[in-house]
């Protein structure tokens, strides 16, 4: 039953406030939602949640890392939406509000869906229910963004659901397309179509994740969309595409084939990280140098995945930092873009003077979102790290250490000169609108929590999640 | 009913054939309209039983790929007022060279995929090469709203290799498939709208602005 309520209400929420005619009472159906959502997903670490639908729904470890991140993100980012759209008006206010509540319902649906196909149908609705989100500016260059954005992504999600069709062919025993019968029927798999599908699906949701060489709509998409959105797209969107790319390797590892999966997700994670890194370089736009971060850590995520071993708990881990740090990043430029109007690092220059509070997070986001200790990205990409010698992968641990390298150099650089460089005109400080730094400042707190102490409650539902992948936990 | 099924695949197959020799946008439409009216007719004559299931099936592919879809598309073609695809990337002679060889190569391809209880030997090679065709139009084609039916027809050819898994995927997925591929195209048909009023033009390779 409440995981019912979970999809329904959103979906309920987004008419309801699409036939709103106040603003105010819109806004309220997105925050209550979000709180009603958050409080829901809390009680599952508690009591866990009852499989419903003859077991297409059901919560595991892996689902509740990602369904819990979506929901910490949305609501984070509703309330934000409420100090956002005082001073921003967008021409479709219904249409803005009951797009956000609408992509909430189908991310959770991605979550909890145990059927491959139905986890499909969420993923495609994901996508267009940011779509209009992104055209917001209604502006040449947002619909140039929004164009490439629908094209690619359904052309991969397509793809994924060709990938969902071979599933179910190379499936001989069991209900059909479901996660555990799947996994428990995993050695009569019809071996020749498994691998098709999980090429497949991984290039699919593998677009949709932003996976270079695969990412090019992202940059653009999150150029132009607003930043509440990006950072939505880079940290719950991302991580649903990413729990499609897991489940088929879970179900590919359980066939015994880790061998033929591991060489093709390493590739992946070294390619993201390459791209990411030349690209970061000489970045002169705050959006799109996160969208290249958000690239690099899909390569990371991906790379955790193809290690095994203690490398999937890293993944696991690493989800749930970069979502949180995404949401911090893109909160703060929104701040600066909502000031200055841009998001280019020349308009955004003395940003620490203009903006103290969100200047702060601009730059601790950066230590943050570039592993640096104590944040939890430090944790977890050593984890990946470590996985990687004691895998007996050395070249893959020395082309990390030198990438990231590089990335930190490359996003320092700019975020550095935005805050410490003196603007062309001195301009005063702005009194900052708690609405809009509450959410990521809780973000940072969680985030630095994370790096320093991994509460028992969690370290339980990880290192099952890292169990469920073919991984351990260290 | 065994003929059958074989007779629509290859009018599926004739119709990518049609859409990738043609300038005309209209006709174009009229092409997938056709195609969607042959995929709904397809869950009938491979399954002959008349479950509720597959009625199901073969009315909401009717209703979203033969009649809403075209519908709208045409609506947007006429308040775009274009009517050719002016200047594709590769010429209609060699689409259709290439068309002719995703054909022979998915024969090919299709020997090799081991399906369990097949229910056609054209099922899968049809499907494969009703992929290939949509990714080339979608590719090759200038036009955002060509591009759109090259995405439409890429789709079709995935729902014909769906047809050989009808009963393992419930009917309920299924109209959420369809349901998710008609706003798809109805978002996109909304979006080529906005650029042709934006850019006075449906041409997508107009759109250069954004680059690192």
């Amino acid at each position: 039953m409440p995981l019912f309520l979970l999809v329904g209400l959103p979906v309920l929420a987004s008419a309801a406030a699409y036939a709103q005619r106040s603003p105010r009472f819109r806004l309220g159906w997105l925050v209550g939602t979000a709180l009603v959502h958050v409080t829901v997903v809390a009680t599952f670490w508690v009591h866990p949640a009852a499989p419903a639908l003859g077991g297409w729904l059901a919560v595991d470890p892996l689902g509740l890392v990602v369904l819990t991140l979506v929901s910490v993100l949305f609501l984070v980012v509703a309330i934000y939406a409420v100090g956002f759209l005082r001073t921003e008006t967008p021409r479709g206010g219904p249409v803005f509000v009951s797009c956000l509540l609408a992509f909430l319902a189908a991310a959770t649906l991605v979550a909890i869906s145990h059927h491959l196909a139905l986890v499909w149908v969420g993923m495609e609705t994901t996508t267009l229910a940011l779509a209009p989100l992104v055209y917001h500016r209604h502006d040449r260059r947002s619909l140039e963004a929004v164009w490439k954005y629908l094209v690619l992504s359904s052309v991969g999600i397509a793809l994924a659901l060709f990938g969902t069709f071979f599933l179910a062919a190379a499936q001989t025993q069991g209900r059909p397309l479901i996660l555990e019968d799947l996994i428990a029927g995993s050695g009569s798999l019809q071996p020749a179509l498994l691998r098709a599908a999980f090429i497949f699906l991984l290039v699919g949701y593998g677009t949709k994740m932003g996976l270079a060489p695969l990412h090019a709509w992202k940059p653009d998409t999150y150029g132009e969309a607003p930043s509440l959105v990006g950072g939505l797209m880079a940290g719950a969107l991302t991580s649903c595409a990413f729990l499609g790319v897991a489940r088929i390797t879970q179900v590919t590892v359980a066939a015994g084939y880790d061998s033929f999966v591991q060489p093709i997700l390493l590739g992946f994670g070294l390619i993201s990280l390459v791209v990411a890194a030349a690209f970061m370089i000489g970045q002169t736009d705050l959006k799109r140098l996160l969208a290249y971060s958000s690239v690099e850590h899909m390569g990371i995520l991906v790379l955790g995945l193809g290690l095994g071993g203690v490398g999937r708990y890293g993944t696991v881990l690493h989800l749930l930092n970069n979502g949180l740090t995404k949401g911090i990043m893109f909160l703060a430029v929104g701040n600066i873009v909502l000031v200055t109007g841009s998001a280019t690092s020349d308009a955004a220059r003395g940003i620490l003077r203009r903006l103290p509070v969100s200047g702060v997070l601009l730059l601790l986001g950066l230590f943050a979102v570039t592993g640096s200790p104590p944040f939890g990205l430090f944790l977890s990409e050593f984890t990946i790290l470590n996985a990687a010698i004691g895998q007996g992968h050395p070249w893959v641990a020395i082309a990390m250490i030198a990438l990231l390298a590089l990335i930190f150099v490359g996003m320092a650089a700019v975020v550095l000169e935005v805050i410490y460089r003196p603007p062309e005109t001195e301009a005063p400080a702005v009194r900052e609108n708690l609405l809009l730094v509450a959410g990521p400042i809780a973000l940072l707190v969680a985030v630095l929590v994370l790096g320093m102490y991994i509460p028992p409650p969690l370290q339980r539902v990880l290192t099952e999640a890292a169990r469920g992948l073919g991984g351990v936990a260290p | 009913m065994s003929g059958l099924h074989e007779l629509l695949l290859l009018c599926v197959v004739l119709t990518n054939f049609w859409v990738l020799g043609t300038t005309r946008l209209s006709a174009t439409i009229r092409a997938t309209a056709i195609q969607g009216g042959l995929l709904a007719a397809l869950p009938i004559a491979l399954h002959p039983g008349w479950s509720l299931h597959i009625i199901g099936l073969a009315a909401g592919t009717f209703l979203v790929k033969a009649i809403l879809l075209p519908t709208f598309l045409n609506w947007a073609i006429r308040e775009a007022s274009v009517r050719r695809e002016v200047e594709p990337l590769i010429g209609f002679t060699a689409s259709l060279a290439l068309g002719a060889l995703a054909v022979a190569l998915s024969f090919g391809i299709a020997e090799r995929i081991p399906l369990p209880e097949s229910d056609s030997a054209l099922l899968v090679p049809v499907a494969l090469s009703t992929v290939i065709v949509g990714l080339l139009v979608l590719t090759t084609r200038s036009k955002a709203l060509t591009q759109v039916v090259g995405y439409l027809i890429l789709e079709n050819g995935i729902y014909v290799f769906g047809l050989s898994q009808v009963e393992r995927v419930p009917f309920l997925v299924e109209l959420g498939v369809l349901l998710d591929i008609f706003v798809g195209v109805f978002i996109m048909g909304i979006v080529v709208f906005h650029i042709n009023r934006e850019f006075d033009s449906l041409d997508s390779t107009r759109l250069t602005e954004l680059k690192d």
